[in-house]
């Protein structure tokens, strides 16, 4: 969890393969991430699942075909199969009767639970989620919370969910991080982080304004800009 | 101010060097990347409609138009020294030896070339790509090169499109508008035109190396923009620029080459 800019997406990013790290490495299943050859890399990207921010649905392909579609890359099975598989994901994530809907057709709400039925096409061992609850509705959100949690227990997955929507995350998560400008400020179940002291911690849990987070970007003060200090205009 | 302006200079060259080696690198990836069209030819089926089938009116038209004015204009200028039996053959060799060639290749930057940088730009401001290359599938190979194979065939087929509606349009202006001699437009025509060198090498090698110019800066621009409405639309804009360039001085190089005697 952290506010915007905080790093989160690219701690995501890192675990893909998608960023190179400047420093420091990412060990997945005792792997190196950033020294694997592109070849070992996509091996290991077809054991995770990634829900993106967006959904990133192929815009031009139905529900059904966008989930179909890592199936339809990496296996051989018989159209028969695949049908079967892709309708029980879509039936998992509640879209079963909007198979035949293109992304332009289905609310963003439904598209993000497309895209989820998308990522556990594969029954991947690691699903990470990117900021899976911004811009649902209060229903939506808690539908979402809930099925996330569902499918991990169900699939016996690892998921990594980045998010700062607090109440769903506490709600669902077994351990979490707090980010700060690229760094673990603090870390812990959501039990112990709801009753935190961290500085942090508590101005994020309590949606404070004042702590160590700014509200104002960094810079100059206001009177500076308006030239209000004493002596100005002489 | 020396310093500044060297400085300058230096970045431009730097950038400048690190821009082509990348796209060098990336056309060579396209390349690399296209085995996997034998096992799924469908995906190139499907591209060549696409950017080939829905530019075909576009082409046929405008080739009948370049043709009729061809036509008129040959008719005019022949006609000064009564030459206007020789028609057919002035406008089979302008055809087939330039403007076939050179205004598909303009149209087809413009009409297909646009079309594949703003969809492969908005394919990535939409995580598209990103979200392939988390489900371990190869957008270069999966959305660049199926594209790419798709436009360097379609070109010259367009290409030869272009020509044969072309020569169509100046033989209804010339023949049976103005009432040059059909027999003459023809035997001239079938006279002055050599099969090899203008319209194997005229037509289809110049519509060809055309097909993978503008194809690739198409692909090329779509790919590297950044993710944003001004910048999809820069690339576009860049694509039917940097295309038109192209193929102005691929042509004048070939051109060169050919015919030189």
């Amino acid at each position: 969890m952290g506010g915007s800019g905080s790093g989160k997406t690219t701690v995501l990013r890192l675990i893909g393969g998608q960023l190179r790290p400047s420093s420091g490495s990412v060990n997945i299943d005792g792997q190196i991430v950033h020294t694997l050859a592109t070849d070992e890399l996509y091996q290991m990207r077809r054991k995770m699942g990634m829900l993106f921010q967006h959904g990133a649905l192929f815009t031009d392909l139905t529900a059904f075909e966008n989930v179909a579609f890592p199936l339809r890359e990496h296996t051989d099975l018989n159209e028969e199969l695949i049908r079967t598989l892709v309708l029980m994901k879509l039936h998992a994530v509640g879209l079963r009767n909007a198979a035949q809907l293109k992304p332009a057709e289905i609310s963003g709400g439904m598209g993000r639970r497309v895209a989820l039925a998308r990522a556990i096409a594969l029954d991947p061992e690691l699903i990470m989620y990117d900021e899976p609850f911004a811009g649902l509705d209060p229903i939506s959100m808690g539908v979402t919370a809930n099925l996330i949690r569902n499918l991990n227990d169900a699939l016996g997955s690892t998921s990594i969910l980045v998010s700062h929507d607090v109440k769903e995350c506490f709600a669902i998560a077994d351990y979490v991080y707090f980010l700060s400008s690229g760094k673990i400020v603090a870390h812990g179940t959501p039990a112990q982080m709801a009753v935190s002291t961290h500085p942090y911690v508590k101005q994020f849990v309590n949606a404070e304004a004042d702590g160590p987070v700014p509200f104002h970007y960094p810079g100059k003060s206001l009177a500076d800009d308006l030239g209000l200090h004493a002596g100005a205009g002489r | 101010m020396i310093a500044r302006f060297l400085a300058a200079i230096g970045a431009w060259l730097r950038n400048s060097v690190q821009d082509l080696g990348f796209a060098v690198r990336s056309f060579f990836l396209i390349i690399a990347s296209s085995g996997g069209l034998w096992r799924r030819p469908h995906l190139l089926i499907e591209q060549l409609f696409y950017i080939g089938s829905r530019s075909v009116l576009i082409i046929a038209v405008s080739g009948l138009f370049v043709g009729m004015v061809l036509g008129l204009q040959g008719y005019y200028t022949l006609s000064t020294f009564g030459a206007t039996q020789s028609l057919g053959q002035l406008v089979a060799l302008s055809l087939m030896r330039e403007l076939g060639p050179v205004v598909t290749a303009l149209l087809f930057a413009g009409r297909a070339g646009t079309s594949l940088t703003a969809e492969i730009g908005l394919m990535k401001a939409g995580e598209q790509l990103s979200a392939m290359e988390m489900m371990a599938v190869n957008p270069i190979q999966r959305v660049l090169a199926p594209r790419f194979w798709a436009g360097v065939i379609a070109m010259p087929i367009l290409g030869g499109i272009f020509t044969a509606v072309g020569v169509i349009g100046s033989y209804l202006v010339g023949v049976v508008l103005i009432g040059v001699d059909e027999g003459s437009f023809w035997s001239q025509m079938q006279g002055g035109v050599n099969v090899w060198k203008d319209i194997a090498n005229g037509t289809y090698v110049k519509s060809m190396v055309f097909g993978i110019a503008v194809t690739f800066i198409a692909l090329f621009q779509g790919y590297q923009a950044q993710p944003t409405p001004e910048d999809v639309s820069g690339a576009t804009t860049r694509t039917v620029v940097i295309s038109s360039l192209m193929v102005w001085w691929l042509d004048f190089m070939m051109t060169a080459l050919m015919f030189s005697k």
